[in-house]
């Protein structure tokens, strides 16, 4: 780890002085983002589904229930960064984001910007909910205000130097966090929600693209699999030629948690598994659409 | 848990478990052992393929043939699996992907073996009783096999 906290070191140097202080500024939506929006929270559940916001924000060992997630928070994800841990996002009004306004959630979850104008880890996909449309933002936070609160405090990241200087991402932001489609084109209805399930709520390129030294998703390699950010093994390759299976595979394994040679999902997909088995149908079909589309 | 306990003391005791292994010169009992599991494994993926197959209508609904696939799961659910997993035979031996963590932690890794038992029973019940109802059971046995995978299986490439 040596040559990317060099590396790292040296973009700081770089992004050093005033330019660097203004290059580093955060960047939040306009005032007006949720301007006429009423949030509809059963819209809104299933937009938290398809994000998989419970998948990380739940406390640790907590098995999915019936009834609404208690999102405490706890979760510890080691990475070569450092270890992060998930915050409590319940609506306790001092330790989750009860009090909290719309446009603040807002900005947390689309510009990775906390109410006290701090940058976010990029372990939270600020940059694929970025590309979310602002109806199903004011949705989703609307639905996330009926859920229960929870008091346990949020713990700090165990971040080192110089990883622990957030005013730093700002220029990670400005290098890497980009709103636009990787897949452009032409693209159907289903292949284009697909996308949208993909690329924005669902971020699957979060773990199955490779990063860069500095964490930076290497989009020329769009879901071609990538070492695993928690340590043991490979996440893998899924687009046609890694992958290999039919849309009608993906939608089954999307529901069911089986592969076409019946095995089962394992390690962090099995979590997503639970979400995406509580699609509509339709939804597990585009994203089967979209990944066989692929280039 | 307490054969399984027994059986890991005793290999460990012999100097099976402990024994850090070279690729490759894997231990021939370790090497045994893997195999053993894995052949397990297979068996499992088999006569899931079948009800799966038939779940997702690629092969027609046979209740018979559902019955027997679902009897050998939950068959298989029961065996005594304990000597398939000495210590020393997790991912750092080649062709291993089981994660050191199943041996930390081997109360939960029996309670979920308890609950494939139950989904595998489940199947068991409702493989029989029409398509609708396997299809109804598959979500559960997934589940079940999911669990042990999430935290104990190292990510596939």
């Amino acid at each position: 780890m040596v040559a990317p906290v060099l590396r790292w070191a040296a973009a700081l140097a770089v992004a050093g002085g005033a330019v660097g202080w203004w290059l580093t500024a955060p960047d939040p939506l306009p005032t007006d983002h949720l301007a006429g929006l009423d949030g509809d929270a059963a819209a809104g559940e299933q937009v938290f589904i398809a994000a998989g916001c419970a998948s990380c924000h739940t406390a640790p060992g907590v098995e999915e229930a019936d009834g609404p997630p208690v999102l405490a928070g706890g979760q510890r994800f080691e990475t070569d960064f450092g270890t992060f841990v998930a915050p409590n996002i319940s609506t306790d009004p001092a330790h989750g984001i009860g009090g909290w306004s719309d446009l603040e959630l807002a900005n947390a979850i689309q510009r990775g910007i906390s109410p006290e104008g701090a940058h976010y880890y990029p372990a939270f996909p600020y940059t694929a909910y970025a590309r979310a449309e602002r109806e199903d933002i004011a949705d989703l936070i609307a639905y996330m205000r009926t859920l229960p609160a929870d008091a346990t405090p949020s713990q700090p990241h165990e971040i080192g130097f110089p990883f622990n200087i957030r005013r730093s991402l700002g220029g990670w932001k400005r290098l890497y966090a980009r709103d636009d489609w990787v897949v452009t084109g032409e693209l159907d209805s289903e292949v284009a929600r697909g996308r949208y399930l993909v690329e924005a709520l669902g971020h699957c390129g979060e773990c199955h693209t490779p990063r860069n030294a500095l964490g930076g998703l290497d989009r020329d390699n769009w879901l071609s699999g990538a070492d695993n950010p928690e340590g043991d093994g490979r996440i893998p390759d899924i687009t046609p030629a890694g992958l290999g299976w039919s849309a009608a595979d993906i939608a089954a394994y999307l529901e069911s948690g089986f592969t076409p040679e019946f095995d089962t999902a394992g390690g962090s997909m099995v979590s997503v598994i639970e979400n995406t088995s509580r699609l509509p149908e339709d939804d597990r079909a585009a994203i089967a659409a979209y990944l066989v589309a692929l280039p | 848990m307490k054969p399984l306990a027994t059986a890991l003391t005793v290999l460990s005791l012999t100097g099976l478990g402990t024994t850090a292994l070279a690729d490759s010169h894997v231990d021939p009992a370790i090497a045994g052992a893997m195999k053993a599991r894995q052949a397990h494994m297979q068996l499992y993926a088999h006569n899931i393929g079948v009800l799966g197959g038939m779940a997702r209508e690629r092969i027609p609904y046979d209740a018979e043939e559902a019955s027997a696939a679902a009897s050998n799961i939950a068959a298989l659910s029961k065996l005594d699996q304990s000597t398939y997993w000495p210590e020393g035979s997790d991912n750092s031996v080649e062709g291993s992907k089981a994660l050191p963590a199943i041996w930390e932690n081997l109360d939960d890794v029996m309670s979920k073996s308890e609950d494939l038992v139950m989904a595998a029973g489940a199947m068991e019940d409702a493989a029989g009783q029409g398509l609708g109802a396997l299809k109804g059971a598959m979500g559960g046995l997934g589940g079940a096999c999911g669990a042990c995978h999430e935290d104990y299986r190292e990510s596939d490439d």
